[in-house]
């Protein structure tokens, strides 16, 4: 899996847990919660949803790992190919 | 002691057959009912009174995602209702607002929804939302409301089994007139058709409503009744002291002139007509008014087999001598709308005090004979003389019982 397809798969996440937010014109290195009206419980949701339709585990000192998309596609990409 | 005099100056509702006072009240008016058959997890279909509302009016969408439906109706209706009472919202004080509302219950719908998501899971307890515990306090519908509409003051829920919807009310009424709060906004919500556990419950109890067509499903005082279609909906009021509302030219819907709530004491299920008949005879007594003065009884019956039986008892028992008070029933139109029923029915009645005319109890073929009051309204409306006070009851689990007195304001 790309990197881009990583991102594209954080992105439809966002879509279904922040139905309200337009994510069209996301900038990749800047933080999410920057552009987007994403609190705390939103993050967990975001984890959440990698576990549930993936598989994919984020122990909770790797949260600020999914700050940006750019440092979503670093950290999670690996997990994906593993 | 004198103590202010409470009135009701806004209404927002959500019922399976209307969605504003007027629609609703219409529809009782004309005898159209709304009760579907819809796919109960585990059950198979089953007779349900679904509101079909505007949740995206008042909320985001992902306001709606977090929260419960318990949340999203009060919401509504809270909106509809402060929009209804034509008060200055955004320029008052939300310290000096209360929020008052009465569920049957809370909490077991978002439970079992999360037992069924982890059950898809092997039973992981990692799979458990984080929502959980927000969406299942009991404060939630009311906290909901706080948060969508900046209100500061005090909010909670009344947990009242069916009698919830007075309850908040009467609430609402005791902290006014403490001073505690300027404005309220009180009433009941139901979310119980999330939920198998109710549908179930009722059902193994002997109480669950069966019949083909599900629009006569509900038929409080049939013979052939056969018990309760379980229900969502919401109503709530604003509540304010009369000199307030008159001060800020509010129009006055009703006045709350007296009430009751009182307990069985004697069983868990099965209701008691003599604590009932009490608790009518206190309520009318805490008014002022005579047995007599009353126009209309607003019943409580579910349509159970037993429970309808002896609510007609109490009534029959406290108001014999009263050749002019009329009886209805609402919930042949809308089944039962649990910890909403007692602020629907009353909203769907309230009308009266202007057009002078009793909504009809419907699905009556063939009038249970130990259901026949005297004036019991059936199938058609009936236009009265007047209207000037109405009896709200409104009965629930555990024994909890509760009538409201409401006066057709005049000044």
């Amino acid at each position: 899996m790309t990197e881009e397809q990583v991102k594209q798969i954080v992105i439809d996440i966002i879509n279904e847990i922040a139905p309200d937010e337009d994510t069209s014109n996301l900038k990749s290195e800047v933080n999410l919660r920057d552009q987007m009206d994403l609190d705390s419980m939103d993050f967990l949701d975001i984890v959440m949803e990698l576990r549930k339709q993936h598989g994919i585990e984020v122990p909770e000192e790797d949260y600020p790992k999914l700050a940006s998309l750019d440092s979503c596609a670093d950290y999670l990409t690996p997990k994906f190919n593993s | 002691m004198n103590r202010p005099r409470i009135v009701i100056t806004g209404v927002g509702l959500t019922s399976p057959n209307g969605n504003s006072i007027s629609e609703f009240r219409d529809n009782l008016l004309r005898g159209v009912a709304n009760i579907q058959e819809i796919d109960m997890r585990y059950m198979g279909k089953v007779p349900a009174g679904v509101c079909d509302f505007e949740s995206t009016k008042y909320q985001s969408r992902k306001e709606l995602r977090v929260g419960t439906r318990a949340g999203s109706i009060a919401i509504y209706c809270a909106s509809e209702a402060i929009a209804n009472s034509g008060i200055d919202f955004p320029n008052y004080d939300k310290d000096r607002i209360g929020v008052y509302i009465g569920t049957t219950e809370h909490g077991n719908v978002e439970t079992e929804n999360e037992i069924y998501n982890i059950s898809k899971f092997d039973y992981d307890t990692r799979y458990w939302t984080h929502h959980h515990n927000p969406r299942t306090v009991a404060n939630n519908p009311a906290g909901e409301i706080t948060i969508n509409l900046g209100i500061t003051g005090p909010h909670y829920t009344i947990g009242a089994a069916c009698a919830a919807g007075n309850a908040g009310l009467i609430q609402a009424v005791q902290m006014l007139r403490l001073n505690e709060v300027d404005f309220a906004l009180a009433g009941g919500v139901s979310e119980s058709i999330q939920t198998f556990g109710i549908f179930a419950g009722f059902k193994s109890q002997g109480a669950l409503a069966k019949h083909d067509d599900p629009n006569k499903a509900s038929r409080p005082f049939d013979i052939s009744r056969n018990g309760i279609v379980v229900s969502e909906g919401g109503c709530i009021f604003t509540l304010e002291r009369l000199n307030d509302a008159v001060e800020r030219g509010a129009t006055i819907i009703a006045e709350i002139i007296g009430y009751c709530m009182n307990s069985d004491a004697s069983d868990y299920v099965l209701p008691n007509p003599e604590r009932q008949s009490e608790c009518m005879l206190k309520a009318v007594q805490s008014s002022g008014l005579a047995l007599s003065d009353i126009d209309l009884i607003s019943t409580h019956a579910t349509s159970t087999p037993q429970g309808d039986i002896q609510e007609c008892k109490a009534i029959r028992d406290v108001f014999q001598n009263c050749p002019s008070t009329y009886i209805n029933n609402s919930k042949g139109f809308i089944g039962h709308a649990m910890g909403a029923a007692g602020a629907l029915e009353l909203a769907g009645n309230l009308p009266s005090f202007q057009d002078n005319t009793i909504h009809p109890t419907i699905n009556i073929d063939t009038l249970d004979e130990e259901c026949a009051l005297k004036n019991l309204v059936i199938n058609q409306p009936l236009k009265v003389d007047s209207v000037k006070y109405i009896l709200n009851n409104s009965f629930g689990m555990l024994g909890i019982n509760s009538a409201l007195v409401l006066k057709k304001y005049d000044e």
